[in-house]
């Protein structure tokens, strides 16, 4: 056995073994975490900013780590799928935080709030992400699934559209070419690329 | 940090209260030092910025290369409490000590055609880890107009609260117009170049829908992608509440002369 088969294996008993409320608790710590700092100092001297932008990257990075688990299983053999909708729900809950924060902490004033929704494309692009997350996580549940049968899952690839959206979104809100919000989109690039790659035809020994 | 003169500053206004030295030293907009906004604090003691000259150029009567210890002899050196408006939209006051731009200007004696005045950053990629990435077109360069240029309010600062320029505030010596958004007053400046052209301005180059050559603060012209109607004042924590963005920062009664009859809309 190769080693790369060997640490596979590995993870994916480790995988097997972890509880999804480990992922919940670790995935969710950094919210309050990073509102604790802005109140004591711990994000600068602008503590508003900091905040939202931790948050909104939180988001994006959960999106991300949610879109990696199907391209994992397939070209990597690690199968961490028992952990997609924990992913999923914690970039919604950093997203409706970043959400939050821009709204009551940072714009303050609700007429000024529909505004820049209305007048600022990357504010009206990250407004359509939102909106685009929020039945997906209204139908997260087992029952929905159950219920919704196969159009869940064609309901859920919405999700392929909000992660490349919150992508472009972090692109625009910086001034200047910068290159980390690039690498994002990139990675968010690859990782939807990888669907479209032609599937190997199952052989049924 | 009790170093601040009594003087008061040119301009009046009751919100006057300086930041504090930290405020201002930890949080800042210096891109050949990285983009976030303590990455100038991090990094940027490598610049060394002893010795320094300044080269004045283009039309003048005496182009050269100034010593700064030979400018800063000739000068008076004074206190000036300013507000300091970031075209991102927060605020600081900050309380400088500099000279006025228009003597740096006589030392070099400007011609009369000279219509313009460009400056340049130092580049010094070695010193300098954001340079490495085209954030912007560097050199940094910025550019007023000769009479924004002569206006008393316009100095070069090189110290706050009484000491030296700090590094990531744009040591040696950087320009401060205060009537207008913060990346006009360029930083640790190496060039001053007088010039009958309306010369390269960096963040105008960049995106002129965005940013334009004059960048008077303005709350009724907004940047395309937020308000500049308001602004949030450094230093009033996480439930700090945004606060009005005053017509040329303040400055109007001093500085609305040099604009009449200017469509401030098109020529922002």
């Amino acid at each position: 056995m190769s080693g790369e088969v060997v640490l596979r294996d590995m993870l994916n008993r480790a995988a097997r073994r972890l509880p999804t409320w480990v992922i919940y608790v670790l995935g969710a710590l950094p919210g309050p975490w990073a509102f604790y700092q802005g109140l004591t100092g711990g994000l600068g001297v602008e503590p508003i900013s900091a905040l939202e932008h931790a948050l909104g990257l939180y988001a994006l990075q959960f999106l991300i780590a949610g879109l990696a688990i199907s391209p994992l299983r397939r070209f990597a053999g690690i199968n961490l799928i028992r952990f997609r909708r924990a992913l999923g729900l914690l970039a919604f809950y950093y997203v409706t935080l970043h959400l939050l924060v821009w709204l009551l902490l940072d714009v303050q004033v609700l007429a000024r709030v529909w505004a820049d929704i209305i007048k600022r494309p990357y504010i009206s692009i990250g407004m359509v992400a939102f909106l685009l997350l929020l039945p997906l996580a209204l139908t997260s549940n087992s029952l929905s699934i159950r219920k919704l049968g196969p159009r869940w899952r064609s309901l859920h690839r919405a999700v392929y559209v909000a992660v490349l959206l919150a992508s472009v979104h972090f692109v625009m809100v910086r001034k200047g070419l910068q290159l980390e919000p690039l690498i994002y989109l990139g990675l968010v690039g690859v990782l939807l690329l990888l669907r479209l790659a032609p599937r190997r035809r199952v052989r049924v020994a | 940090a009790g170093l601040v003169a009594a003087r008061p500053a040119l301009a009046s206004g009751d919100d006057l209260k300086p930041n504090s030295w930290d405020e201002i030293t930890s949080y800042n907009n210096y891109y050949e030092f990285g983009t976030g906004k303590s990455d100038p604090a991090a990094n940027a003691h490598r610049l060394t910025t002893s010795p320094w000259s300044i080269r004045i150029d283009g039309m003048v009567d005496r182009p050269g290369d100034y010593a700064l210890p030979d400018i800063l002899a000739k000068m008076d050196i004074e206190d000036r409490i300013y507000r300091f408006r970031c075209v991102e939209a927060w605020s600081m006051v900050i309380p400088w000590q500099g000279f006025e731009l228009a003597d740096l200007l006589d030392l070099a004696g400007v011609q009369d055609g000279a219509r313009y005045v460009a400056f340049e950053t130092v580049l010094r990629p070695k010193e300098m880890p954001g340079v490495r990435y085209p954030v912007l077109d560097w050199p940094y360069r910025e550019g007023l107009r000769i009479d924004e240029a002569l206006h008393p309010l316009a100095i070069m600062a090189t110290g706050i609260y009484g000491k030296p320029m700090p590094n990531q505030n744009g040591a040696p010596i950087r320009l401060v117009v205060p009537w207008k958004y913060g990346f006009k007053s360029i930083k640790s400046v190496v060039r001053i170049t007088l010039t009958d052209k309306e010369p390269f301005a960096s963040w105008n180059k960049y995106n002129p829908r965005e940013y334009g050559f004059y960048s008077n603060v303005n709350p009724n012209v907004d940047h395309p992608r937020w308000s500049q109607a308001t602004e949030r004042r450094i230093g009033g924590g996480l439930f700090s509440a945004r606060q009005s963005t005053l017509m040329f920062n303040g400055y109007e009664d001093e500085v609305a002369v040099l604009y009449e009859g200017m469509d401030l809309a098109k020529d922002f």
